[in-house]
């Protein structure tokens, strides 16, 4: 009965990227050569190396700060905010015109879908750019006064490598400062990119500087004296190892750290669309999201029935070439990344824990890893604790709203949560007990640049978005 | 009957099996119980979810075997007041080929039309294999008495007619009268004899995905082999998304009775790229049992010609032009 629909491969083309062989870095309006070690980056969904990349030294980090201190001083804090909105809506348009060819590059460098890129990371990008522009003519009006606070240094991670540059650079430059930002040396293609569009938008040299590399470039970053805030996000630890380094000067300091969101499914709950939550909450960018639902809290009288529906669901998710625009999950950014994530999974298996995955069949190449389900989870597994940073759920059930709520805050992160439920007083009464800096109701992972981001306890200080977004780059919100 | 839990009929081994179900109906109080008890649709996540599924990128062999399957399920419609033998007659003979030029083109599943116009339709299809279709139960508005509605069935299945698309009685329905919705489908189905039942629910008028979600269960239980969206007397008729729901229906109404429904959109799909996104949609929600005539149909009339113009697109890598394609 009925016929095999195989949708045949409709890759997107290629044609429209044009990648260099190598870069440098961009200081000062120009790119130049770097003083340390060249790197390469790959595409992670072939392991074919894609360009080889300029690495920044301290000395070439001291001159794009000092590139930055004097756009600062002598353009960018005395152009009237008006002025500067141009720019940013300049650079917002080119984000769109250029939007097919930033997303193919975005898919090809980080390995998430070209689905995702495309409908997703670059009008996200493009929204956030218009909507801090429109900041720049108000800033009276944000509560936080006018006064920008100099150079921003901003260290970004690989899972969204433009968004994630994005919610750095449109609220630093609309408050009136001026940028030296470093992509992740696994993704650093589109943020090259990115200053590309910076001088076709004839941005005055300096406000925007990139430099490349890894650990030791962003550390030169954080330690430069000339630096008057660091904006960072990745990893909870790299997080404490940058507070331990500003500790006891006057820098100011934000940080977006990891996760281990709760998705908390009532049995009352639009079970189809809760389905469908679960889903993009755990397996969207592969699951390389810091606010992922990596815990799946199901009540237990619909336990067994909804994950009937999850596994029939994530059997229809189509695995593998990312530049495919039926691709649903992509592939795993780095060789490390994989690592990290089968030992933490092989980790749930030996402490008990029941593994699923739909069958699915892998590419060869390149790095690789299943949607994946974990039951008969115990708030004590590491699976139940750790951030895995994959796509990797966790299905833990309870018995009753207080106890959800408890499981879901037993974490020492917070930086998101997600509740479904039909009943509304019920979603008011959770939003205000989780201690998580966002709680989606009957949504999950969305994102807009009117909305503030941010965590709790160990995933961070510090709000990305909105109008809370301008605190960290002006004086007055301290 | 046990009392309906909150997820009643959502899937096997929750209490919702067959027998069941049967219980259910006893009076107008359970029937409500059941029905409201059904899980909620969330609009919001239900169009998103549609809206994802519509960007699959269907090329190549997929979109020939797409279209190919599209032009199999497609029950080709006339439902006008000026509807005439001739046009009936010109109608059916496409049916049977929808392109003279190509005789490796399939013939659609069904001629729809009024019940006078059935015999007229049989005696050209004959035993083509193309079924007669017929709306009947006072077409579309459902607004005559339940006798009425009865001979009208009776008529167009004496005519020929193989299927009977009826209508549900929204009026009742939005009132909370679901028993009275339920009994007169039954009566309906008993009327059709060996004809095939689908039950329109005309969801432009339910308004709601939560009442689509309950018209589609009504239905079923009453014995529907078919649900349809859709008289496409009324905007908006068939969308993705109220479809999608329609699908999830049948595929969690057969995990708890093991009866398999089909699902026919119609109204307002006119292009090969439209009906591509309705069968990926059967493909990933409902899944691949569904996607076969006696599974789901199109309700449409200019629907098929864009299907032709395509397929002839894909033979040639040209485009031809209405004049390549027969007028109606």
């Amino acid at each position: 009965m009925g016929i095999d629909f195989d949708y045949a491969p409709a890759p997107e083309s290629t044609g429209i990227v044009d990648i260099k062989e190598s870069y440098g870095l961009f200081v000062d309006g120009q790119f130049r050569d770097g003083h340390g070690t060249p790197f390469k980056t790959v595409n992670p969904a072939t392991e074919e190396v894609l360009a080889e990349v300029a690495e920044a030294d301290a000395s070439d980090v001291d001159r794009a700060v000092r590139a930055a201190r004097s756009a600062y001083d002598k353009v960018w804090s005395r152009m009237p905010g008006a002025e500067r909105a141009k720019y940013l809506f300049r650079i917002a348009r080119i984000i769109q015109e250029r939007g097919r060819e930033l997303a193919v590059l975005e898919s090809i460098d980080n390995g998430k879908p070209i689905r995702e890129a495309r409908d997703v990371d670059v009008p996200t990008v493009a929204a956030h750019f218009f909507y801090y522009a429109g900041w720049a003519d108000k800033l009276k009006h944000s509560g936080y006064g006018e006064t920008p606070l100099g150079v921003a240094g901003q260290v970004i991670p690989w899972n969204f490598p433009l968004l994630m540059l994005a919610w750095k650079v449109a609220p630093a430059l609309a408050c009136g400062n001026t940028v030296v930002l470093k992509p992740a040396e696994t993704t650093p293609l589109t943020a090259l990119l990115f200053a590309e569009i910076c001088q076709q938008a004839d941005l005055p040299p300096g406000v925007v500087n990139i430099v490349t590399g890894a650990g030791a470039t962003g550390q030169a970053i954080v330690d430069h004296p000339g630096v008057d805030k660091i904006a960072f996000t990745g990893s909870t630890g790299v997080g404490k190892a940058i507070a331990r380094s500003v500790a006891g000067t006057d820098k100011r300091v934000t940080l977006e750290l990891g996760g281990k969101a709760a998705n908390i499914v009532f049995d009352d709950a639009p079970i189809d669309q809760a389905v469908e939550g679960v889903v993009t909450g755990i397996f969207f960018n592969q699951g390389h999201v810091c606010c992922a639902g990596s815990r799946l809290l199901v009540q237990e009288s619909v336990a067994e029935e909804f994950l009937d529906r999850l596994k029939r669901r994530m059997s229809t998710l189509r695995v593998g070439d990312p530049l495919d625009k039926n691709t649903d999950v992509g592939a795993i950014n780095s060789a490390a990344q994989l690592a990290r994530i089968t030992e933490l999974t092989q980790a749930g298996e030996a402490e008990g824990a029941g593994r699923w995955s739909p069958d699915c069949e892998l590419p060869q190449r390149g790095f690789w890893f299943p949607p994946t389900l974990f039951t008969e989870v115990s708030t004590a597994h590491r699976i139940a604790r750790e951030e895995i940073f994959g796509p990797v759920l966790s299905v833990l059930t309870f018995r009753t709203p207080d106890e959800a709520v408890a499981k879901a805050n037993n974490t020492p992160y917070g930086l998101s949560a997600g509740v479904w439920t039909e009943k509304g007083s019920r979603i008011l009464a959770m939003a205000g007990q989780l201690r998580a800096g966002v709680v989606w109701a009957n949504t999950f992972n969305k994102f807009d640049p009117t909305s503030p981001f941010g965590g709790y306890k160990e995933s961070g200080f510090g709000r990305e978005g909105g109008r809370h977004g301008l605190a960290a780059y002006l004086e007055g919100g301290r | 009957m046990t009392a309906p839990t909150t997820h009643p009929g959502a899937g096997p081994g929750n209490g919702a099996a067959a027998a069941d179900l049967d219980g259910v109906t006893r009076d107008d109080a359970s029937l409500r119980r059941f029905l409201h008890g059904l899980p909620g649709v969330d609009q919001v996540g239900a169009d998103a979810r549609a809206a994802t599924l519509a960007t699959r990128s269907i090329k190549t062999t997929a979109k020939a075997q797409a279209i190919d399957l599209a032009i199999r399920m497609v029950d080709l419609t006339t439902l006008e007041g000026q509807d005439t033998p001739g046009k009936v007659r010109a109608l059916s003979s496409k049916a049977m080929r929808p392109d003279p030029s190509d005789p490796s083109c399939p013939a659609t599943a069904a001629v729809c039309v009024y019940p006078d116009l059935v015999a007229v339709a049989k005696q050209t299809l004959g035993a083509s294999g193309v079924h007669v279709a017929a709306v009947a139960t006072a077409f579309p508005s459902g607004r005559a008495a339940r006798d009425i509605k009865l001979a009208d069935t009776r008529d167009a299945v004496e005519a020929g007619a193989d299927e009977i698309d009826m209508v549900i009685d929204r009026g009742a329905f939005l009132s909370g009268r679901y028993l009275q919705v339920f009994e007169e489908i039954v009566a309906v189905k008993q009327a059709c004899g060996p004809a095939h039942l689908k039950v329109i629910l005309e969801t432009g008028e339910l308004v709601t995905y939560d009442a689509v979600r309950r018209a589609s269960w009504l239905a079923m239980m009453a014995g529907a082999d078919f649900i349809k969206t859709s008289t496409g007397k009324v905007q908006p008729a068939a969308t993705l998304p109220v479809t999608m729901l329609m699908l999830e229906a049948v595929r969690d109404f057969r995990l708890a009775t093991g009866t398999q429904v089909g699902v026919k959109p119609a109204g307002g799909i006119r292009t090969t790229k439209d009906a591509i996104k309705f069968l990926v949609t059967v493909n990933e929600v409902a899944g691949r049992d569904w996607l076969d005539p006696d599974w789901f149909r199109f309700g449409a009339s200019t629907l098929l010609n864009d299907l032709l113009l395509q397929r002839q697109k894909m033979q040639t890598g040209r485009y031809s032009g209405p004049d390549y394609v027969t007028v109606d």
